[in-house]
């Protein structure tokens, strides 16, 4: 099992121009990681994390998006996998992070942790699935996976992270969507 | 003699499409309506002009038309008033508290053409224009083809002030190939 901060901190030698889509546990690993004014934090609503990223990548074809989703988000929206499967953006790699909790809320458990992401996502139509548990393996294939024609699919079994502190206020400011929108159409 | 001249209370598909064209839309981001299934989402599906993304569930469509905004792309949100409903927080977060210019067309399934909509005898539609104002959303009628000439400056002034709009269908849209019918369906 890997810790997902460990996998972000892996991840983010492998950023440069893309946007990042990442909210609420990830969100504050992501950014205490990797600062930077093209993250896209304000998704409005829980789960719709895949429906912006999804937005994003056919906005701006020529760059390419990560979304970092959790479980329990995808949960909320598992019907935009087959929606982004049958747009199939070359350009989107989706990352979920699987602790089998709704972090945020109080670590309360998903409904069933036996759920296989990247199963749902292969059978919906993405072009590329992955799976990943060891830390190790992770950092040896996420180049190759980041490189691979989109829709791109993987899910990062991690274990419950510490005690986070969530800044919302902080991750929702509306300076930080106009500085991610000036940047994003440049 | 032409619908107009005969005064005829009808509402043709045609012309709505053109004015989403000549609303500078690029995306239509759909759920199926049967108010405005053969009228509007069938002869869209076959428009070059316009690229259609077909999505699961009607909040999908909002997280979608965020992340268009941020490429400067315009998108148009077509749902029945149940998926308003449904997507409720979505739109309370994204389209009202980021005040993103998020342009939603909305069938009014059941609505009885001839009454206002605050009127309908139908529960589901009586209450959507309640909602829109107490959520601050302007919101048109459309139900005859003299209402179609508000959908352009409904959708500009959208983008300009970046904040939601509401176009109601309040009558099943006439195909060109296929009359159209007040009939409830669905």
């Amino acid at each position: 099992m890997m810790k997902r901060d460990e996998c972000f901190r892996i991840l983010a030698r492998h950023i440069g121009k893309e946007a990042v889509v990442a909210t609420y546990s990830s969100a504050v690993d992501w950014v205490e990681i990797a600062p930077r004014t093209l993250n896209y934090l304000s998704i409005g609503a829980m789960g719709l994390d895949s429906s912006h990223g999804l937005g994003l990548a056919l906005g701006r074809p020529d760059k390419r998006v990560i979304v970092l989703q959790g479980d329990g988000s995808l949960l909320m929206n598992l019907g935009s996998l087959v929606t982004i499967a049958a747009v199939a953006p070359k350009n989107l790699i989706h990352l979920v992070a699987q602790n089998d909790t709704y972090e945020a809320n109080g670590s309360q458990p998903i409904p069933n942790p036996k759920v296989d992401f990247a199963g749902i996502a292969r059978s919906s139509g993405y072009a590329a699935c992955y799976d990943f548990s060891d830390l190790k393996n992770f950092e040896q294939q996420i180049g190759h996976v980041l490189e691979q024609q989109g829709p791109v699919f993987a899910t990062l079994h991690v274990e419950p992270s510490k005690k986070l502190k969530y800044d919302y206020p902080g991750m929702y400011d509306p300076k930080k969507r106009e500085a991610f929108k000036a940047q994003w159409r440049s | 003699m032409a619908a107009a001249e005969t005064g005829a209370r009808e509402l043709h598909g045609a012309g709505i499409i053109s004015a989403i064209k000549a609303s500078g839309v690029e995306y239509v981001l759909a759920v199926p309506d049967i108010v405005t299934s053969s009228g509007l989402l069938a002869p869209i599906a076959h428009d070059k002009d316009l690229r259609l993304i077909r999505v699961c569930k009607e909040d999908e469509c909002i997280g979608i038309a965020s992340g268009l905004f941020y490429a400067d792309k315009r998108a148009l949100i077509l749902i029945q008033y149940t998926g308003f409903l449904d997507s409720i927080n979505a739109i309370r977060g994204i389209a009202v508290e980021y005040k993103q210019p998020i342009c939603m067309m909305i069938g009014l399934l059941g609505h009885e053409p001839d009454l206002a909509p605050r009127a309908s005898p139908r529960y589901g539609v009586r209450i959507i224009e309640p909602i829109c104002d107490d959520m601050g959303i302007a919101h048109h009628l459309i139900s005859l083809d003299s209402d179609v000439g508000k959908i352009p400056p409904a959708i500009e002034n959208a983008y300009r002030t970046s904040e939601p709009v509401a176009l109601l269908i309040g009558r099943r849209p006439k195909s060109a190939d296929r009359q159209g019918s007040d009939d409830e369906e669905g």
